[in-house]
Formats: structure tokens, sequence, C-alpha cells
């Protein structure tokens, strides 16, 4: 199997589709000439043309209404934020039309849209450049909600993004972009609502999704060097959400941890927390813990930033805390 | 909670009451119209009114150049700054004749929408319609000849608001459907998930159906584009009200459309129909430049002002500018210049923000008997008319009663439609 970088695997991804289905387009700021800010539709406009990569002004509620209608007239359009923090430009387009729009028009229009871009912070852009938005978009139904964690899924479930005939939020893992992977060649669609074991173990079970797989698998070494034996669950899909998967794995280990770098209150941890309660009640040996973002808007300072964000040192410690080996 | 949902339908008594005790010492009669107020209010609307003269429309408006309401300076600066604008609306009339039968069957048409319309205000204050109620009285003149302009076999659309009970009628949606759908019947045209502002007609073209005002605008470039992208020929209509058009999400569509359209690529035909209110707050309460047409200049659109309150202006023009769009990809714009003769919404009773004199002036100008004094001067008998004005009211009546006897949506309706494929499902409660 190939090796390629996060990055590369999604343009390979839109590239290979768009080579076998005429009627995808790219949308977005810069995504073309410039090569877009974070490279990811490099080299697309060479190859497919400005009739299909579109260059648009920066107006991201215009431009995402357009993609929506584009999508009704039977394109395939693939709309990238620049980064997540702009689509509060577009929420409307997204929340109020494209996830509404196949229900209210009582099923005579459908909205094959895809948007996507980087989610989430670390990188010093401060309060208004950071957002872990699962949580937010996870809780609109009509839309699915999906959030990779590596390049191999980054590939396979634009795949299924693409072919999806309804509104699809893909949020990537931006801190990843570069990081490398093994993916497999061709059409290898992950499909959504199927969560991934990306370790397995016996002891306790750590759950998250996006940039905070990678961080678990650390966690999980250094929770081995203790003699403790971490599952770690990858959810994939935000919405749909697989509850089986994390809760079979909460059967076996009794104990949980749900890592997320969005804030606590309302979120993607909540939800998962609500469910292992109801599902998975009489097997818990500890209450659930969550380690989320600090709830405050994000800092610019490196220190400050890190501090704010789960750390292996942050996981590792509410792990010990469900084994009550720490307080 | 409980509470509020019990005191809801008193309150809701209590406002009846109190308007209908305001219209009474008022004496505005915005209730039902009966179909008596479709012939014309004043002689002289029935004598002075001949073909293609604006008669006693004498505010209303043709072209930029005759608006009322607009300084002069306004004025000269559109005259100068519109690129290569349109104003031969003489013109046109000139060459565009609509003889006095094709115009009957316009007559037709706009009474049946203003019928179905006063049944759906009647039924909406007998407690029978839910939600929010926004009828079309008055401004039948424009959605019927832009509408009526369409080629739904070569993949034109209209992309609307939330004041469309008209364009899904004049798309070819039966009344009895429509009427069932605002009913919250199963047997609704979007099977009673949508209600009055969103009602789709996907094979007439009728494409919503949108409640957000503005929100709506960038899908009809986007639209546009997708057709031209694939080779059609077809044409977008994208109506929008002057309320809109200080939205943001406006700004970006004509941003979109005028960009895209330089290369031939956004066929799409804007169609600002400024009935002068936002809700309550006037176009001169909402903005300073108020000569709203412009604001598409600034996009690259040309753009031209029609008198929505006559359908001879606007059929003057409909097809025209419709094939122009078809033969250019290039946006065009519209601003049909008219007044919502009834409430902003069947809930708005007090009509606080403007006055009874000026609501009666413009019911003077009401499209309907407008026309109707022109068909009479044309020679067409009154019996003819008055007969096309029964069977529209046995259609409305029928559509009532097709409504009342439709059963309620099945309950499992609730959880399809969320996605297209069907196959992801979140069990109710």
């Amino acid at each position: 199997m190939p090796v390629m970088t996060y990055r590369d695997a999604l343009r390979s991804a839109m590239a290979e589709e768009m080579e076998r289905d005429e009627s995808i387009v790219l949308l977005g700021e810069d995504i073309g000439l410039y090569g877009g800010t974070h490279l990811v539709t490099n080299g697309l406009i060479d190859q497919f043309g400005p009739k299909r990569v579109i260059d648009t002004p920066i107006a991201e509620g215009g431009f995402t209404g357009a993609a929506i209608g584009m999508a009704m007239s039977g394109l395939k359009p693939i709309v990238e934020m620049m980064t997540w923090n702009f689509s509060f430009l577009a929420a409307d387009q997204i929340i109020q039309t494209a996830a509404k729009l196949h229900y209210f028009s009582g099923g005579q229009v459908n909205v094959p849209l895809v948007v996507r871009g980087p989610n989430g912070g670390g990188v010093q852009l401060s309060a208004q450049h950071t957002h872990s938005l699962e949580g937010f978009y996870g809780h609109f139904p009509g839309l699915k909600v999906v959030s990779p964690a590596t390049p191999a899924d980054v590939k396979g479930m634009m795949l299924e993004a693409i072919r999806n005939p309804n509104p699809v939020i893909f949020l990537e893992a931006g801190a990843l972009y570069g990081t490398k992977g093994e993916v497999p060649e061709g059409d290898e669609v992950v499909p959504f609502g199927k969560a991934r074991v990306a370790r397995e173990g016996t002891d306790v079970t750590l759950i998250a999704y996006g940039r905070q797989v990678p961080l678990l698998l650390r966690v999980a070494d250094k929770l081995a060097e203790q003699d403790i034996s971490a599952e770690v669950i990858d959810l994939r899909s935000i919405r749909p959400l697989d509850t089986e998967t994390f809760v079979e794995s909460v059967k076996k280990t009794n104990r949980a941890v749900v890592v997320q770098e969005q804030w606590r209150y309302f979120s993607v941890a909540s939800e998962v927390c609500a469910v292992l309660q109801h599902e998975a009640f009489d097997y818990l040996d500890a209450p659930v813990e969550r380690v989320s973002g600090a709830e405050v808007p994000a800092p610019y300072a490196r220190n400050l930033e890190i501090a704010g964000f789960p750390t292996i040192d942050h996981v590792v410690s509410a792990a010990r805390r469900v084994l009550y080996l720490e307080k | 909670m409980l509470l509020q949902y019990l005191l809801l339908p008193v309150v809701f008594i209590i406002l009846v009451k109190v308007a209908r005790r305001a219209t009474r010492v008022k004496s505005v009669p915005y209730g039902t119209i009966s179909h008596m107020s479709l012939v014309p209010h004043g002689e002289a609307s029935v004598s002075g009114a001949a073909p293609h003269s604006f008669g006693t429309i004498e505010e209303a408006v043709v072209s930029r150049a005759s608006v009322p309401d607009t300084s002069t300076d306004d004025r000269q600066a559109a005259e100068m700054d519109s690129p290569s604008p349109v104003d031969s609306q003489t013109e046109r009339q000139a060459h565009v004749a609509y003889d006095a039968e094709a115009l009957v069957g316009y007559y037709q048409k706009m009474v049946e929408i203003r019928l179905f319309e006063d049944a759906t205000t009647k039924a909406f204050r007998q407690g029978k319609i839910g939600g929010y109620l926004h009828v079309y009285s008055g401004q039948e003149a424009t959605g019927t000849a832009f509408l009526g302009a369409m080629k739904p076999e070569k993949g034109d659309v209209a992309i609307a608001a939330y004041r469309i009970h008209a364009h899904a009628l004049l798309l070819g949606a039966h009344p009895n459907n429509v009427m069932a759908e605002l009913y919250g019947k199963g047997t609704g045209i979007v099977k009673g998930k949508g209600g009055s502002m969103h009602l789709f007609h996907a094979e007439g073209g009728m494409l919503g159906g949108y409640g957000i005002v503005g929100g709506h605008i960038p899908l009809a470039p986007g639209y546009a584009y997708g057709l031209r992208y694939q080779g059609k020929d077809g044409v977008v209509q994208s109506y929008l009200g002057d309320g809109s058009i200080h939205n943001g999400a406006f700004h970006e569509a004509a941003n979109l459309a005028g960009l895209w359209g330089k290369s031939g690529m956004c066929p799409t035909l804007f169609i600002l129909e400024n009935n002068q209110y936002g809700m309550g707050t006037s176009v001169e309460r909402a903005t300073a430049m108020t000569e709203l047409g412009r604001k598409f200049e600034s996009y690259g659109i040309e753009w031209e002002r029609v008198d929505g309150m006559d359908v001879q202006a606007t059929l003057a023009v409909a097809e025209q500018v419709q094939e122009r769009v078809r033969e250019t990809g290039k946006p065009y714009a519209i601003e049909a210049f008219g007044y919502r003769i009834v409430p902003h919404g069947a809930a708005d009773f007090l009509e606080q923000y403007r006055s009874k004199e000026e609501v009666a002036k413009w019911r003077e100008k009401d499209p309907i008997p407008l026309l109707h004094g022109q068909l009479i001067e044309m020679g067409i008998a009154e019996d003819r008319l008055e007969a096309i004005r029964a069977e529209a009211k046995a259609k409305a009546d029928e559509a009532v009663k097709f409504a009342e006897e439709s059963p309620d949506p099945d309950l499992s309706e609730l959880l399809t439609d969320v996605y297209a494929d069907d196959t992801y499902v979140e069990p109710a409660g």
C-alpha cells in the first residue's frame, strides 16, 4: 500500500472521483490559482480547469448557498471552508437550507453537497480562528458529520461523502495534514456511521475522533509502560454516531475516557457519556471522564494554547482516575 | 410549558377579536375580500383605463426614470449610471400586443390566485391553518406575467421566498394540494412537512419555498451555473422582496451572479417584488438609497423597473427578458414596483406602520379591477368575466373542501425525508 500524507490522500480522493464523475465541481476561496491555503486543492485547477475548480470571492454565505443551488441542479459540489471558523458566515445556508431542504420539500429535492475544510486549532491562530465544530454541526438532523483521523480514512470517507446524496460536513484534522499513513489504492470507500478500533486493549476505553486519535495512541503507549492496557476507539463519524462499537468496548473494559478538543458542555463527549450511562450502566466500574478544551476562547501564546487543549498528561491522568489509581 | 400552550389559543382569540374591532372601527376592508371586490373600486378606473395607458395609476411607475419617491438627483444618477439601460418599455408595448382573448386568460389566473388567497385568509382566521400565512393579494400582475414566461420544457425554474402560494399555483401545482399543505394534511404538496412557506412543485419548476429573508437568493446563481455547466438551456427566476435586499445574502448572491454572468454561466432573472414594505418597515426606513433596482448595478447586472400593478406592463417585459437571459447567460433584474394591499401576514392585524389612506389609495390601483376595466374597454362582456370569477370561487371552495376532508399525514411521515437515502433514521422521543 502506498504511503501518503493526509493532505495528499484527501486530494487524491477528490481528483480520482472528479475523473470518474463530471458533475463534481469545487468552490472556495483561493482553491484554484493560489493552490488552496492549505494546498489541499493544489494543482487541481490545472487538471480540471476553472469551470470545475472555482475560485470564489470571500463570501462564505453566498458561495455555500450557490453550491446548494448547484446541488439542486444536478451537480455534486464540494465547498472548501478555508477553515471551519468561517463557516459561521455560511451557517444559515448549511443549517437552514442544506440540512432541511429535503425534508421541507417533502423529499422532492436532494442536496448532494460536501462542505470540507480544516477543523480545530493548535497552531496559535487564537480565538476567532480556533474552533472544533463537531458538536455544533452534529446537532442538526439532515446533516451527516464526519471527522476522519488517518490518511486512509480521509480518502475513503471523502469518496463516501461525494457519493452520499445528502449534505456532508467534512471536518478535517487540519493539524494532521502533513501526517503520513498507508492508503489503499483505488476505490476503497469508508462508510459513515462505523467507528474503528484503533488499538485493542482490556483495561480502559479511550474514545476520540480526528486530531485526538493519534494523541490517544501515544497515551496508550504511555499507559502500557504502567501495565495498563488501553483500547482506543476512533469514532470517525459524528452523525450518524456508531454507538455500538464504543458501548461494546466499554462492556469489556468497564471504564471510559472521552477526549475532545472542543468545549466540554453540550459536546460530542457529552453525547457519548449519555449513551454510555444508558447502554452500559451496569457495566461501568467508574464514572466516565471527559477531557476537553478549556472553557475559554482560544488564547494565542503557545504555552496557554497547549494548556487549553487535551494533552497526553491530561488523558493519562483521567485514565488513571477511572482506574482509581489517582484522584 | 404546558400553560403556555394552553394560553396560546386564548391569546390568539383575543388578538382576532381586537383585530376585528379595529377593522370595524377603521372600516378598512382587509378581511376576506369578496369576489365582488374584484371589479373596479371607482368609476374612474372603469372608464379611464385604456389599454397601455396607465390611467388612474398616475403614481405607479413604468420605468426607472419616472419613479415618484426618489430624488431628482437619484433619478438622474440612475439614468446616467445604469449600464446600457433598457428603457424601451413603450417600444415593447408597441410590438408585444396582448389581445383581449389572451388578457382574459391572465385575468382568469389572477382571479384564481386572489380567491384562493381569500380562502386561505379565511381559513387562517378560523384557526384551520397554522404557522404563518403570507398572501399575494395585490401582486398578482407580477407573478402571473413572469412565471408565465417560463418554459419548463427547457428546464426553467423559479426559486422564491415565502409569499409563494401564487408561484406554486401558476407553475401548475393543483390548488387542492396547495390548500391541503396549508391545512397540514397528508395530501399536501410537500406531504404536510413544509406549510405555507415551503411549497415545492419540482415537476413544474417550482423549487421553493424558503422562510429566511434573503437566505434563498444565493441558490439561484448556483442553480443557474449548474444549468449552463450541464449544457442546459434553462433560466432561473429568483424572486425576492424589497425587505431582503438589505441582507448580505442578496449582495453576495448578486455579486456571484454578475461575476459568473461575465462568462455566460449565470442565466438568472432576478425579480425584485418591491411591495414597499419589509414586514412593517418601509423602504425609506430601511435604506438611504431607495431606488432598489440600482443596487444590482453595483454587481454589473442590468435592470429595469416595471409597474407591478398592471399585468399589461409586466407582460410587455416578461417574455423578452426571460429570453434575453436565456440567450446571454447573464443575469438581469426586474424591479416590479407594487404594493401589498393586504397585511404582511394573516396575523398582521393592526398595521400601525402605514395609514389607512395610503392603503386605500393603493387599493384603487388593485391590478385585478384595473385589468377588469381594461377588458371591458376592449369589449369583453361583463357576463364572461363574472363567469370567470364564479368558476374561480368554485375552485377555491373545492380546494378548501379537499383540504378539510383530507387525512392528516401518517405519523410515520415524521421520520421520513430527513436524509435522501432514508437509510439513517433516528427514532423519535
